[in-house]
């Protein structure tokens, strides 16, 4: 049975956020056609090795690759999230029909902005965003398996923040985020301050693309992580260099309304 | 050079002058970076293969340059000796492994890299649509790396898997084949 509240919230647990998703799935959505139980799964597996459900589940938990490695992906990453989004504002420029709706971008995405260069802007950080996002649903499940018996549920907000500004910072980057703030103005806005995020170290920003933040990345797995917990939130990042941290990053964490109605009763 | 000396160099490189991240996070960033991929191809496993390698090459450019600076390497004399600079020094410092380099043929010109672990692969199983496990090379990216970066020290290369567990098989081997070495070439109108 299906409530109506959830249906009506623009949230849907587990799932990117509606306005990031990217138009319809495609074919090649995993494991569409093995859902049914009549089917049982195709995929060939090697005779003499384990599969990955055989393997320890912390087998890779403390295991560290090259900085450098990871730098050259998220470069590649960022700029195929680039190339792809003006890419696609081209397409649209050359489609006539008013009808059109391209697959790659949310319906009230880069219709409304000026620029293929506003578009490249604020579109970028959000595909950077999806990419974390799905890095993020799979990092808290890991992360809860792993605790096992221990794990715990958080149910308030202060317990959620706290669980991501320590835990699953300290898991990826080795260190817990530098500040956790309330805004002053807004009661559904929290901001987590990252000095200076690990995924930027090797970026510099051209300057008539200041408003980018490759951040948007980790804002995209916190972002996953609270909507995992069902805490459904908006996460962005926004730059706000200091002398000593020209890299400073604030992640702005936007609840949804029925979070702080629930955080209300309990 | 000798394998024992490569491997030496690569251990102590990877010790104590590597930056490192979480491995796990680096392994969710390349699938995320594949699935991505595969949404954006509607599904055309080869077109993703391409675009791998393509991002692959652009790394490879790029990567060479931190390898010989963290490194210090001087010229290799032989291909024999590339191999070993690739397998035990290279994805040593890169990736913390060490394929095995076999199967060569006799001209020396073409060997095999057998990786036993594949950080890039962990977690991962391939889609079960009949398909990705005949069409996707999950690790292609890897064959780029090799490409750009063996391009920039004179080495045109062709690299690709022939074989990958997440495809069912035993082992997954990259066969890499010197095509031809890249003679300097003087810049035109200064002769």
């Amino acid at each position: 049975m299906q409530r109506q509240d959830p249906l009506q919230s623009p949230f849907v647990p587990f799932s990117p956020n509606p306005s990031l998703q990217q138009g319809t799935p495609t074919a090649t959505a995993p494991l569409k056609h093995s859902l049914t139980a009549s089917q049982s799964s195709n995929l060939r597996y090697s005779s003499s090795r384990k599969s990955i459900y055989d393997r320890h589940l912390n087998r890779t938990q403390r295991s560290e690759l090259s900085k450098s490695s990871f730098a050259f992906l998220f470069g590649e990453m960022v700029q195929y999230a680039q190339k792809r989004v003006s890419g696609i504002q081209d397409l649209e420029k050359k489609s006539a029909t008013p009808s059109f709706v391209p697959t790659h971008v949310s319906p009230a995405g880069p219709r409304h902005l000026k620029s293929l260069s506003e578009a490249i802007h604020s579109l970028t950080p959000r595909r950077l965003n999806l990419h974390g996002y799905t890095i993020g649903q799979r990092l808290l499940e890991l992360l809860l398996w792993r605790d096992g018996r221990s794990a715990k549920r958080e149910t308030r907000i202060l317990g959620i923040l706290q669980f991501i500004t320590t835990t699953l910072y300290r898991s990826i980057f080795n260190k817990p985020a530098d500040a956790l703030e309330k805004s002053r103005d807004n009661e559904d806005e929290y901001m987590l301050i990252d000095n200076d995020p690990m995924v930027s170290s090797y970026i510099s920003i051209p300057k008539e693309m200041s408003q980018l933040n490759c951040a948007a990345f980790v804002a995209g797995i916190i972002e996953a992580v609270l909507d995992g917990c069902l805490f459904p939130s908006r996460v962005t990042a926004h730059s706000v260099p200091t002398e000593q941290f020209p890299g400073k990053t604030v992640f702005l964490i936007k609840f949804d309304e029925s979070v702080l109605e629930r955080e209300a009763v309990l | 050079m000798s394998a024992n000396k490569a491997a030496r160099i690569g251990e102590e490189v990877w010790k104590t002058r590597i930056d490192k991240v979480n491995a796990e996070l680096v392994t969710l960033t390349y699938g995320s970076i594949v699935a991505q991929l595969c949404k954006d191809m509607e599904g055309d496993y080869l077109e993703v293969n391409k675009q791998l390698e393509k991002m692959g090459y652009n790394i490879g450019l790029r990567l060479i340059e931190d390898f010989l600076a963290k490194t210090n390497m001087g010229k290799c004399a032989n291909f024999r000796e590339t191999a070993e600079t690739i397998s035990k020094i290279g994805f040593k410092v890169f990736l913390n492994i060490t394929p095995t380099v076999t199967n060569w043929t006799t001209d020396g010109k073409q060997f095999s890299l057998i990786f036993e672990e594949n950080p890039l692969a962990d977690f991962v199983e391939l889609p079960d649509d009949g398909r990705a496990q005949n069409e996707l090379w999950y690790s292609n990216l890897l064959c780029g790396v090799l490409r750009g970066s063996l391009e920039m020290v004179q080495m045109q290369v062709d690299a690709h898997f022939v074989n990958d567990v997440l495809r069912g098989n035993e082992v997954t081997e990259m066969r890499v084949t010197l095509v031809r070495i890249i003679d300097d070439e003087l810049p035109p109108g200064e002769d």
